[in-house]
């Protein structure tokens, strides 16, 4: 599904990725892992479009499309969603009304028929429930006041909502207590299925104890340092990224 | 120097212009060489305004001329009322103005809608507004201007306030030729609270200048001000806010803010808060920021599909939703959130 070769990628004048290859096939959970600056974040924002991520050299595919070519919300309309670190305060829009723009955006750009009010609400009513959000809560501005755990609950409910393609996961372990990562894994792992795709970026292993990936990948120096079994990431945990961070 | 008065004799040395401190961003005297002749009259009966038939009752006045009524409202103590205000101006090259006066009484409570309606070129028009409030009265006034681009209107609101009374205000502009929508507030204190807001979206080469200056005479009264605007195109938005807090005034609480978002980079916006204070325990602030959308929000709208005008509109109505939510009357917050919608689709 996602085919990364040689990427390489610039950060304010300055080479972040340096030749980075990565191969994830539909049905997949692959974990990325490795110590803080080793371009993990920047993985995720050159592969979603973010403007200041220049892609000096190498190739991304999604399915065989060049990713790279695409504007951000075209990457989405194809099935591409990042949740983010530190999700947005949105003020003044409610979040389902946010939702509701975004799924009917990606709707159009997929020429398929827009969700009217009833069945929108149907699907943020059982979207809500299953990640136990209080759906009054989706009333409210999208992530204004809310709490680290609510707003990664927030990013899990779109992308329930959005059924993407191939998701992206940075660092969604960040700021949950233990029962908001059950909640949060539980929402992901659900979203497994065999035409979807995962990239669980995480610099510990704990997540991975409930998102279980098929493969994990070491990233360092801006390039794919290793890759293994499950087995891996408990090394990492148990050895940490020394031996990585010195070989570069 | 006012446009009134300019307007009134002909005499174009009346106006005010750059040279008056309080007019430098809103020069009318370098604008008008001369001045067009009187309005006619307009006898045809008028398409709804943009409140449509909200509310009990309406007065017109049209090109300066009051139909059917008198220059004058008053709501009786303990009364309850809406009243639609409307300025149209139907008379293209011409002058007018108009004066009214409205009295609340103890007690009474007015929500008035206020529109001021261009359906002609190039007139040139000032209103003069003088309300009453009495003891425990409550006015609301939401205004919205819609003059065309070649209008010039100055509309000015001077408001005396009684103890315990509340004053709230929203004003909606999409700006004009040159336009200037003015409110002064003799404010006593003794409870009196006092909410003045507005919004402005401008394109094009239009113009907008909302000017307010609020004096506390007296200790414990309230004063929360909140202003946004959206500027576009070649368009100039000008802020003035000035609230005085005079010696013994204790206890004021007055807060100003007004933040603006620049479209395109010769769009100007000016803005000059000034608190100016000489009263002890008081809580006063102000903030104003002028800029463009966030782009990090920008971005997360467009990562979950979005397109960039779609994200931007949402955004841009959400920045300024955050003053239409502070309208009390729910017809008119409504009115207003649909205007918003539509300002901004044409100006996307």
């Amino acid at each position: 599904m996602l085919r990364i070769q040689n990427l390489h990628a610039d950060v304010g004048g300055k080479e972040i990725l340096k030749g980075l290859d990565l191969v994830l096939p539909a049905g997949e959970v692959h974990a990325i892992m490795g110590p803080n600056g080793a371009g993990k974040s920047t993985l995720s924002y050159v592969l979603t479009g973010r403007d200041g991520y220049e892609v000096t050299a190498g190739s991304a595919s999604l399915d065989g499309e060049d990713l790279l070519a695409l504007a951000p919300d075209e990457r989405a309309a194809r099935g591409v969603f990042l949740s983010f670190q530190y999700p947005l305060e949105i003020p003044g829009v409610p979040a389902l009304t946010f939702i509701r723009t975004a799924l009917n955006a990606q709707r159009r750009a997929r020429g398929e028929p827009e969700a009217n009010a009833p069945e929108f609400l149907k699907l943020a009513r059982a979207a809500a429930g299953s990640l136990k959000i209080d759906f009054e809560m989706l009333k409210r501005a999208l992530n204004v006041g809310f709490s680290g755990g609510e707003k990664k609950r927030m990013e899990i409910l779109q992308m329930a909502m959005l059924k993407p393609r191939l998701l992206i996961l940075d660092e969604t372990d960040s700021g949950l207590d233990i029962d908001a990562l059950k909640i949060v894994a539980d929402g992901v792992n659900a979203l497994r299925s065999p035409d979807r795709a995962m990239l669980v970026i995480t610099h510990y292993q704990r997540l991975l104890d409930y998102i279980k990936p098929d493969r994990v990948h070491v990233l360092a120096h801006g390039r794919i340092a290793a890759s293994g079994g499950p087995e891996l990431a408990l090394e990492l945990e148990r050895e940490g990224y020394d031996k990585y961070a010195r070989a570069a | 120097m006012t446009l009134a008065a300019a307007i009134r004799s002909g005499d174009v040395t009346l106006l005010p212009g750059k040279r008056d401190e309080d007019w430098r961003w809103t020069d009318l005297r370098g604008l008008l060489r001369t001045l067009p002749g009187p309005s006619d009259e307009e006898t045809a009966p008028l398409a709804p305004g943009p409140f449509g038939a909200l509310g009990d009752s309406e007065i017109a006045i049209v090109n300066g001329r009051i139909r059917d009524g008198a220059a004058s409202l008053t709501v009786g103590a303990g009364k309850r009322c809406v009243v639609r205000l409307r300025f149209v101006a139907t008379s293209s090259e011409s002058r007018h103005e108009a004066r009214m006066t409205i009295n609340v009484h103890a007690g009474a409570e007015l929500t008035l809608l206020e529109s001021h309606e261009g359906q002609a070129h190039g007139y040139v028009t000032a209103a003069t507004l003088d309300l009453r409030l009495a003891d425990g009265a409550r006015m609301e006034r939401i205004v919205v201007a819609e003059d065309g681009e070649g209008a010039v209107n100055v509309a000015c609101a001077s408001a005396v306030l009684a103890p315990n009374s509340k004053f709230a205000q929203t004003i909606l502009t999409d700006g004009a030729r040159r336009q200037r929508l003015e409110t002064c507030l003799d404010h006593p204190g003794g409870g009196a609270e006092v909410r003045l807001d507005g919004i402005y979206v401008l394109k094009g080469q239009r113009h907008a200048d909302l000017t307010t200056v609020v004096e506390h005479a007296g200790p414990d009264g309230s004063t929360l001000q909140l202003t946004k605007g959206v500027v576009d195109g070649q368009a100039r938005g000008v802020f003035q806010g000035r609230i005085v807090v005079a010696e013994g005034a204790d206890r004021t609480d007055a807060r100003m803010g007004h933040h603006a978002l620049i479209l395109s980079e010769r769009a100007e916006v000016d803005a000059k808060p000034e608190l100016e204070i000489y009263a002890d325990d008081v809580a006063c602030g102000h903030g104003n920021t002028v800029g463009a959308l966030d782009a990090e929000a920008l971005f997360y709208a467009r990562q979950r599909g979005m397109p960039e005008p779609v994200a931007r509109a949402l955004l841009t109505e959400a920045f300024l939703g955050e003053v239409v939510d502070r309208i009390g009357h729910e017809g008119a917050r409504e009115a207003a959130r649909a205007w918003v919608a539509r300002r901004l689709e044409a100006a996307a």
